[in-house]
């Protein structure tokens, strides 16, 4: 009877197992539920059409509850093959735990750069547990109809930058620059990682930071804060209680000239404003420097080191790796761009913009966000704050740098 | 010999559900948190540390100004409430018991209304009212003239808190005036008559005669502020976020529980040192509500009508 019973079961795994094999479903564990429409319309079609037999199901969570749900499902075993990766310290404890598999193997790696790949590796770079999907690029937006009205050009350095936003200021109509510190971090991700990269000279300078050669109190960390706290003078009146909303309406409604930007912010803004718009990196100190943009590495996909369909996982993060994902995927999403090093063609101008800088600057990603932040007090928070302090005036810059400095040597043992 | 007392078995099994779903989700909680407060991870296993993670809050600058700021910060919240609150709660409570008085009801009721509105709803219509760019307020002070005294309130570290306060005490004046009202109405009107005999009427009738005998509805008034001051969190949280800017000038226990506890941003959470902060939170008010049963309350006068 029990042997019957198990023949039975074995049978039904060979036969169930045998269906599989015809057509292999691959799920997709990912926050994107914004993205629903254009992973089931257009991108999965595409991956389905090149690789007959192989079904790819699209299944997101609400953003803030997906790391939670999603760990407690790798730990039930009923995660999907594929997971959609959140940048370091995140992806990487899934990594440790045995749940996310090493794809340093994939062929594909190859046609991502160094930069684009630190964000799913481990510390040592020895292994690459997620393919790179899209990065966020920082930098200003204006609004072209106010810098054609008032004839200014649109700047370069940072003195044509102060001098730009002086001529805003005079003429009154615009304010200036739309920013609030009320919600803090618009102040150190729009501001501080967004200029700053110029000064302590990218990767150079993060990765000297993570060395422990340099410390957040040498002149190249301390000048953003200083060039932050002059953007007092032209921010809108009572900026203190400026939340991020407020800074968006005030930008997309025309009544701010320029915006401190990610460029998450093309596709939304594209719909709100009804003038037109340009964009402009981080001004360099002087003419002809190199400059440098905060290309910040944010979304990837790995493969659930226990899912039963491996082989087919891999042909879909092959192409996930591929051209043609990285240019269906950014112009279905303008403002996240490819990481592949392939040059991808994009429609939307704003987003065409953001990423020629690519072409002529040094990328990098937010100081903060490998390896300084795992301990306590935590330098991505506090550069929030301080960011904000600096800005209103009520922090100085250098006790700001000494303040994240002492914070960050207190258990980062590099910099002790 | 009497007979034996007969076992009075009601009394457990009437008590027991109550104290059952109590047990399970208020003491063992409680308890489980004290215990893992002496616990901490050491190379991904959980080792018994013992009273470290308190001496980690108080010893280690880092942590001590942070908790030093948070309890300074929710003293005054505290403070404010008791100042502003209570006093106007009470001065409402007698208006409306005065006979006089028409349609107490629908102010009784006005009054309130936003106590029973959701923290969230509370501190995002207060920031949209405040908001330097939409809101109403500048408008309104600039309507009599006063724009000039006008500051993005919420934004400043010197104003931000004691914003908030009093927008709690605008939400919430509602309860000690309910309790007095209710205090007030409580006295018999033979006490009061015979106060009139003797000729005190008025002001001096609230001062001398009223007032001592709601004094015990104060005192319990005082203890729910301060138990609810204590473990305040939504308002500063919906307000200013998890991060209480600004610069932490609104961060009170409650926040800095919720970020050390639950993380934040690229901050994983510390259960550990959360449960320490929790468990100098509960002595905190343990403490405050000793002070008073054992040090106010018993020393009380009470009247008996």
């Amino acid at each position: 009877m029990k042997s019957t019973f198990h023949i039975a079961l074995l049978t039904s795994t060979f036969l169930s197992g045998a269906a599989w094999a015809e057509d292999v479903t691959l799920t997709i564990e990912s926050w994107r539920n914004d993205d629903l429409t254009i992973w089931q319309d257009t991108i999965i079609p595409a991956f389905e059409a090149a690789n007959p037999g192989i079904k790819v199901v699209f299944a997101p969570s609400a953003p803030a509850e997906y790391n939670a749900a999603l760990n407690s499902k790798l730990a039930a075993g009923s995660a999907g093959d594929l997971i959609t990766c959140r940048p370091f310290d995140a992806s990487l404890e899934l990594y440790n735990q045995g749940h996310l598999a090493d794809l340093s193997g994939l062929a594909s790696m190859a046609n991502f750069s160094p930069v684009a790949k630190s964000a799913w590796q481990t510390d040592d770079a020895a292994a690459t547990f997620c393919v790179p999907m899209a990065s966020v690029i920082h930098g200003f937006i204006y609004n072209k109809d106010a810098f054609d009205a008032l004839g200014i050009a649109v700047p370069a350095t940072e003195a044509e930058f102060f001098a730009a936003l002086d001529k805003i200021k005079a003429d009154g109509t615009y304010i200036p620059m739309a920013m609030g510190t009320n919600d803090q971090w618009e102040a150190a991700t729009m501001g501080y990682n967004n200029i700053g990269p110029n000064y302590w000279k990218g990767e150079e300078g993060r990765l000297a930071l993570i060395k422990g050669e340099q410390k957040l109190t040498d002149a190249q960390w301390v000048a953003p804060f200083a060039t932050l706290a002059k953007w007092k003078d032209y921010l809108g009146d009572g900026f203190e209680a400026q939340t991020y909303p407020d800074s968006q309406n005030l930008f997309t409604l025309g009544r701010a000239a320029v915006y401190p930007a990610g460029s998450w912010e093309i596709s939304g803004f594209n719909t709100q404003a009804q003038f037109k718009m340009g964009a402009f990196p981080p001004p360099v100190a002087a003419a002809g420097d190199t400059c440098y943009i905060s290309d910040h590495t944010d979304i990837a996909i790995g493969m659930n080191a226990k899912s039963a369909h491996a082989e087919q996982a891999k042909t879909f993060l092959e192409w996930v790796g591929s051209a043609e994902f990285a240019s269906m995927y950014a112009n279905a999403l303008p403002g996240f761009f490819s990481l592949n090093s392939t040059a991808v063609e994009m429609q939307d101008p704003l987003a065409q913009e953001f990423v020629s800088w690519r072409g002529k600057c040094q990328s990098t990603i937010r100081s903060t966000y490998q390896i300084l932040s795992r301990g306590t007090p935590n330098l991505e928070n506090e550069t929030w704050n301080a960011s904000a302090n600096v800005i209103k005036g009520t922090e100085t810059p250098e006790a700001a740098a000494q303040r994240l400095q002492d914070g960050l040597a207190s258990w980062y043992a590099p910099q002790q | 010999m009497a007979a034996k007392k007969p076992v009075r078995w009601h009394i457990a099994v009437f008590l027991a559900p109550a104290l059952a779903v109590y047990t399970a989700i208020m003491i063992i909680p409680l308890f489980g948190t004290l215990n893992l407060s002496l616990f901490n991870e050491e190379g991904n296993v959980r080792v018994f540390v013992g009273l470290r993670n308190f001496i980690t809050l108080f010893g280690d600058p880092l942590w001590s100004n942070a908790f030093w700021n948070a309890l300074g910060n929710n003293a005054w919240f505290f403070l404010v409430h008791m100042l502003v609150q209570n006093p106007i709660g009470v001065a409402l409570a007698a208006i409306l018991s005065s006979p006089r008085l028409r349609m107490a009801v629908f102010y009784r009721t006005a009054i309130f209304v936003p106590t029973i509105l959701s923290f969230v709803i509370v501190g995002f219509v207060w920031k949209l009212i405040l908001s330097p760019i939409w809101g109403i307020a500048p408008g309104m002070l600039d309507m009599i003239g006063l724009k000039s005294l006008f500051a993005p309130w919420l934004g400043k570290e010197e104003y931000a808190l004691t914003t908030l306060a009093l927008i709690s005490v605008w939400q919430f004046v509602g309860i000690p005036m309910m309790l007095i009202y209710a205090a007030l109405l409580s006295i018999p009107d033979e006490v009061l008559e015979a106060a009139e005999m003797d000729g005190i009427t008025g002001a001096s009738q609230f001062w001398k005669i009223k007032l001592p005998l709601i004094l015990p509805s104060i005192g319990i008034i005082s203890i729910l502020t301060f138990v609810g001051n204590f473990n305040a969190f939504d308002l500063i949280y919906v307000a200013q976020g998890a991060l209480a800017g600004p610069d932490y000038a609104t961060d009170i226990l409650g926040t800095f529980l919720y970020r050390t506890f639950f993380g934040f941003q690229l901050q994983l959470g510390d259960p550990y040192m959360g449960s320490a902060i929790a468990g100098a939170m509960f002595a905190i008010i343990l403490l405050g509500v000793c002070v008073y049963l054992f040090g106010i309350q018993t020393r009380l006068r009470r009247y008996q009508f």
